[in-house]
């Protein structure tokens, strides 16, 4: 499933990009950046609650499909001038971050 | 050496978060662009961020060479920061002399080092307490 399709059917808000990438490395949910740059598959949806600069530079680096900002977390100039720099499609939600997860996981099928 | 060689240099500035992460962005646009697979470039990626972050963190700054030839990618990273006291415990997961204000950001984790160990097939470390660290990536392309 695409990054845009998941926002559409969540009514997930848009931030960033066209969302034209598959979701196929499933979904990963963490705020550590060096963690994350280590274990979030790549094509994967990220769920976090960092909405900075690193966080952007971090999804690009590690090649994850989507970033998901959790918990309706402030997203600055800075990150969407990182997030432009890369290919990567940003999301927002006021869902927590398992809320979030879950509905996501529901959506895709995952067990 | 193979005679096919490309060179390039980043200047990568101290404590400056916005920045941080330029040259390790640029590299992956070049590799994407010369057509390497998606795992060395991760590979490559990842090994040279957490260096360069880790640079802006510790260092104020420095300076990275990458070369790239028909065997593999070699990134050198070059700082005259306060150097790494102790370089095995440096290594291992969870350790961090990082501030609050860095972990604020979502750094700190203590998991840079170990990062470049595992997604680099080679990582030297040469360190001066006092006078700077000079840290040696190698990913081998694939054949």
């Amino acid at each position: 499933m695409k990054v845009k399709e998941i926002a559409e059917k969540l009514g997930w808000q848009i931030i960033y990009g066209d969302g034209e990438r598959e979701i196929e490395g499933g979904i990963y949910c963490c705020d550590l950046l060096s963690i994350v740059m280590g274990r979030a598959p790549s094509d994967s949806l990220w769920i976090t609650v960092m909405g900075n600069v690193n966080a952007m530079a971090v999804a690009a680096l590690a090649d994850v499909a989507g970033v998901v900002v959790a918990e309706g977390m402030p997203f600055d100039e800075d990150a969407l001038a990182g997030a432009s720099k890369g290919s990567v499609t940003v999301l927002r939600t006021d869902q927590p971050v398992f809320a979030a997860a879950l509905s996501a996981a529901k959506v895709l099928g995952l067990k | 050496m193979s005679s096919n060689s490309l060179h390039y240099h980043y200047v990568v500035p101290g404590d400056d978060f916005t920045q941080a992460g330029k040259a390790s962005s640029a590299v992956k646009q070049i590799l994407k662009q010369l057509g390497f697979n998606p795992q060395t470039i991760r590979k490559m990626s990842i090994s040279l961020y957490e260096g360069e972050i880790n640079m802006v963190i510790h260092a104020g700054g420095g300076e990275i060479d990458v070369d790239i030839d028909d065997e593999k990618i070699t990134a050198v990273l070059t700082d005259r920061g306060p150097g790494i006291e102790d370089v095995e415990l440096a290594m291992q997961d969870g350790w961090s002399t990082a501030s609050e204000q860095v972990r604020g950001l979502g750094f700190g984790a203590g998991m840079g080092l170990p990062n470049m160990k595992k997604y680099s097939d080679e990582l030297k470390i040469d360190t001066e307490v006092g006078k700077g660290t000079t840290v040696t990536i190698v990913v081998k392309l694939a054949s």
